[in-house]
């Protein structure tokens, strides 16, 4: 054991590949690997969508066209999808419309993490009056009903990206808040808290590096979880027509704008409705491969 | 111990293990966690099973129970129970031995116990789930007697009680009760003690032995403790690493210890004999090796001084007779070649410290918490505020080189003084002058970095004590920089380094994750940093409690050769007195709150003692046959700090109680000899002539 007493340290091992090791792990879980393969995919396509899309998805052809039906000559080629009631191509809407969701779904999520591990750790860290007034401000949102949150929120500040966003921080952030002071009054009680505050530590860095990092196992994967319900929520609000303004391709908006003709016209509401469940799909997937991989040993 | 060897050579063997090999599949592979293990239990035998952390005891008894999980699984050998093959019965079968023929007794009773059901409704389940013909009546009838028999006061109002409503003794005497119900051949008790505090655990040693004498019950008794083995057990088995490693009867293996594993167990072991100067403990070097990482040939190889690469470094080394009449075999290919008696292990006897000036003087310090009564009914009598008396009016001091120990049972408020001095409370009342400084009402954040740094914490649990997500390098440095004793990366860097080397860890630690080191390392890393800040006084709150008894000796050894190269003083938390015994130089013996006798170690450890700390005395188990102990049981159970007892605290459960002067007056402090103090009504004179607890038998 005191063999290597002497001498420098050797070379720190490289924290990327640390990293893509911890990744690398989900593969042991099949679930996490249909999980990561349907994110992947969403991804690759939401990235590559200027050269995946057939059409320009505002550009109005011929209008109801069913799956696999050739293009007009100017245009060419086929509308694999079909068209919708103003002739534009459901693939191309599609393909765009993961971009809106990829990047508002994550950014939502994300502000809510940010102001939900804010809540969490000083009302699991500082207790006390912190503890009673930031939960009882939880309980207040949480006990709204979601949907009618959304709406106020959404037709008081009216339907921007921005306003998404917020609408979700608000809405789940207390949610979020739950979680984080929970795991928080397990943590606070070890002994590495203690001693770093018995050497005098602020409550700040006590928060932030001893605490946080080593809530980060289970805070991931609700994560994973919350992505998808920050997807449907976006589903949703296009649904009723709250999401993001038309005429930008929008899943929840083209299930919303076509409903009505899904009687005969079905191929416009179903696709879109495809995407939603297959990324959420994704995500919960991923979720559960990630909590198996982390409950083995 | 119980009943004579020969006696029992001759009854019909109830357990039978041979050749037993046990793996667990992970994602490492394959890993084999019992290696070629075979042992017998005869009717009526207690048979112990010690060894470290990880040896493969629990997976013994696990896999006896077919209780392996999903990943373990039996490779080799047999398991029979009465003749017959454990492996060929189907789960039906299982079902009804589990728990009617064998039963298991767990460590944490607690968890044994369903919460949301009575005393009753556990323990009437038993035969009316195994004996068809039972009537619940009956059931009731013997649940009733069998609380008696575990000596449980009051049955009736214990059957009625929920898990909760009774003190952890009481609970694992309630756990025995129902394991014993359905008469089982064979009794497994995996750690029963081990979650108890010492009184406790004495008076459950004594039911075990009881009942075994009584009911004749065959008894496998799983421990890391060999005192508490050589109290219970007729036959004891060593396991290392997945193996056993020496077997025998309990005299002829305490006795002659072969095997050069169990030599270096009983040299970590700190008992009467031992001294922390004159004869320190001889920690095993090197550590157990990875299930994954054994070596070929002997497991203990690269620990052991008697390795010989051409006998032991090859293959499988088989068990072999050492004495047939006693039972003892050993796992060693050169037992007959050692000459214990020759044998000297080279321990470095130091000159004892001389203490100097005084570091911490507390000083009638108090503290209270308050306990807020919001009952409509406490409101109208005006008694809403009540107080836990946590420390009561402590006063003792400590000086430098000094290493004073603090004992006593959970609740008694040690570690209360711990967070009242680290500046995690501050105090209600009295005085705690540290350095020259009164900090009883400075809390940690009012410090200066000096103070702050001189004062510094060993915690007790070694997987709590890091930040799991940190390098060892980075929570060292930390400490470094926060206490302004170096401010330059590479100096501090250095210095990070230079204490890795001070606790003997190999300087690429500090690169490394916690989770990536052993008990007893972590434990070093959490030493080195509380020295990162030169303190004057270090607290050490049950630093050894959490660790393997091999280790122990080492991490104790490590703590007095920083102590000696820094001047330091030691305040030690413990409530483990053999390590007490061994470590201090002072020992202060407190219960609910309140210091009951303080003195030099010697003083403490020898007549005059309070009643409190000569039970606690004959409750710890030592690992020496040739002591002879006096068994002294307390009766009833803890007080609750939120109500202590009028007068002496003791009183409820002294065995010495004088009479109504205990229950009405608290008792005066009476001063021995200079600084030797006991809080007793019992004249000195008395005390005094109590015959020792300890002695040592005639050779």
């Amino acid at each position: 054991m005191t063999e290597q007493t002497a001498g420098s340290i050797p070379r720190r091992p490289n924290k990327l590949i640390g990293m893509l090791k911890g990744v690398a792990l989900i593969r042991e879980s099949v679930v996490g690997m249909v999980g990561m393969g349907l994110i992947l995919f969403w991804v690759i396509v939401a990235i590559l969508a200027p050269i995946l899309a057939p059409y320009d998805p505002l550009v109005q052809m011929t209008p109801f066209a069913t799956p696999f039906t050739k293009a007009p000559e100017e245009f060419g080629g086929t509308f694999w999808l079909g068209t919708d009631h103003l002739g534009r191509d459901i693939l191309s809407r599609i393909i765009f419309g993961a971009q809106r969701v990829l990047i508002y779904a994550p950014l939502a999520t994300f502000c809510a993490y940010a102001v939900g591990i804010a809540m969490g750790l000083a009302a699991g860290y500082k207790r006390g009056w912190v503890d009673d007034v930031l939960s009882r401000i939880g309980d207040i949102i949480l006990s709204f009903p979601i949907l009618v949150l959304y709406v106020v929120i959404i037709t008081t500040f009216g339907a921007s990206g921005i306003n998404i966003i917020l609408a979700v921080t608000f809405a789940s952030g207390p949610g979020i808040m739950r979680i984080v002071r929970g795991l928080v009054l397990d943590l606070r009680n070890r002994d590495y808290v203690a001693a770093a505050q018995t050497r005098g530590e602020s409550a700040w860095y006590i928060m932030f590096a001893e605490i946080l990092p080593n809530a980060r196992g289970p805070l991931i994967v609700d994560a994973c979880l919350r992505l998808g319900y920050t997807t449907i929520t976006i589903g949703v609000l296009g649904f009723l027509g709250l999401g993001l303004p038309p005429p930008d391709p929008d899943w929840g908006g083209m299930i919303n704008e076509t409903r009505a003709m899904a009687t005969f016209a079905p191929h416009m509401t179903i696709f879109p409705c495809l995407a939603i469940s297959s990324l959420v799909l994704g995500l919960n997937l991923l979720a559960d491969g990630l909590r198996e991989v982390s409950l083995k040993d | 111990m119980v009943r004579d060897a020969a006696s029992l050579a001759n009854q019909p063997p109830v357990l039978e293990i041979n050749d037993l090999n046990i793996s667990y599949f992970t994602r490492a592979g394959e890993i084999p966690a019992v290696i070629d293990f075979s042992l017998t239990v005869r009717q009526g035998e207690a048979v112990g099973l010690v060894g470290e952390s990880g040896c493969g005891k629990s997976t013994v008894a696990n896999a006896i129970m077919r209780y392996l999980g999903n990943n373990g699984r039996i490779v080799g050998g047999t398991v029979k129970f009465k003749g017959r093959d454990m492996a060929e019965l189907s789960e039906e079968e299982l079902r009804q031995l589990r728990g009617s023929e064998i039963a298991m007794v767990y460590q944490e009773p607690m968890a044994a116990l369903n919460p949301s059901l009575t005393i009753a409704n556990q323990l009437i389940e038993v035969p009316l789930y195994h004996e068809t013909d039972c009537t619940p009546e009956e059931a009731y009838q013997r649940a009733i007697d069998m609380l008696a028999n575990v000596r449980l006061p009051d049955p009736e109002r214990v059957m009625g009680a929920y898990p909760h409503q009774i003190s952890g003794g009481q609970q694992q005497r309630v756990v025995i009760a129902m394991a014993l119900l359905s008469n089982p051949a064979l009794l497994l008790l995996d750690e029963p003690t081990t979650a108890l505090d010492v009184t406790v655990e004495a008076g459950i040693v004594e039911l075990i032995a009881e009942l075994s004498e009584k009911f004749g019950t065959s008894m496998l008794y799983i421990s890391h403790n060999l005192g508490l083995i050589l109290e219970t057990c007729n036959r004891v088995c060593v396991m290392y690493s997945g193996e056993a490693h020496e077997e025998g009867d309990i005299r002829a293996l305490f006795d002659r210890p072969r095997h050069p594993y169990t030599h270096g167990l009983f040299g970590c072991i700190a008992t009467p004999g031992t001294d922390k100067n004159a004869k320190p403990l001889t920690p095993i070097r090197g550590q157990l090796p990875l299930p994954h990482e054994r070596p070929d040939g002997c497991n203990f190889g690269p620990r052991c001084d008697f390795f010989d690469k051409e006998q032991c470094g090859h293959g499988l080394i088989h068990m072999r007779e050492v004495n047939p009449a006693d039972n003892h075999r050993v796992r060693c290919a050169r037992w007959d070649e050692i000459d214990w008696s020759t044998y000297e292990v080279k321990s470095d006897t130091r000159e004892p410290l001389v203490p100097g000036e005084v570091v911490l003087d507390s000083d009638e310090m108090q503290k209270y918490y308050p306990v807020y009564d919001r009952s409509i009914a406490a409101m109208i009598s005006g008694r809403s505020v009540r107080y836990v008396k946590a420390n009561e009016e402590l006063s003792f001091i400590a000086r430098k080189r000094q290493t004073v120990a603090i004992v006593g049972e959970s609740g008694c408020g040690k570690s209360t003084f711990a967070k009242v001095l680290m500046g995690l409370e501050t105090a209600t009342g009295g005085a705690l002058t540290f350095e020259g400084a009164d900090v009883s009402r400075q809390p940690v954040q009012k410090r200066s970095a000096r103070q702050l740094g001189s004062l510094q914490m060993v915690f007790q649990n070694p997987n709590d004590t890091l930040n799991p997500s940190m390098t060892i390098g980075r929570q060292i440095a930390r400490v470094i920089r926060k206490f302004r004793v170096e401010s330059n990366a590479d100096l501090v860097e250095e210095r990070v380094l230079r204490l890795l080397d001070l606790v003997k860890l190999p300087r690429d630690f500090a690169r490394r994750r916690p989770r990536q080191l052993s008990g007893g390392q972590k434990q070093r890393v959490g030493i080195a940093r509380a020295f990162a800040g030169n303190p004057a006084m270090v607290v050490a709150d049950e630093p050894v409690s959490a660790l393997d008894v091999s280790v122990q000796a080492a991490v104790t050894g490590l703590l007095m050769d920083i102590q000696r190269e820094y001047d330091t003083t030691l305040l030690f938390i413990s409530h483990d007195l053999g390590v007490v015994r061994y470590l201090a130089d002072r020992v202060v013996v407190m219960y609910l709150g309140q210091i009951m006798e303080q003195g030099q170690t010697e003083e403490v450890f020898a007549p005059p003692y309070h009643p409190y700390t000569e039970a606690l005395l004959s409750a710890v188990p030592i690992a020496d046959p040739n002591i002879e102990k006096k068994r002294i049981i307390l009766e009833g159970q803890l007080p609750s700090v939120l109500n202590p007892p009028q007068g002496c605290p003791f009183h409820t459960r002294c065995p010495r109680k004088l009479g109504n002067i205990c229950e009405q007056t608290p008792p005066p402090a009476v001063e021995d000899t200079e600084g030797h103090i006991i809080r007793c009504h019992i004249p000195l004179d008395e005390l005094r002539a109590v015959e020792p607890v300890i002695r040592t038998a005639a050779e």
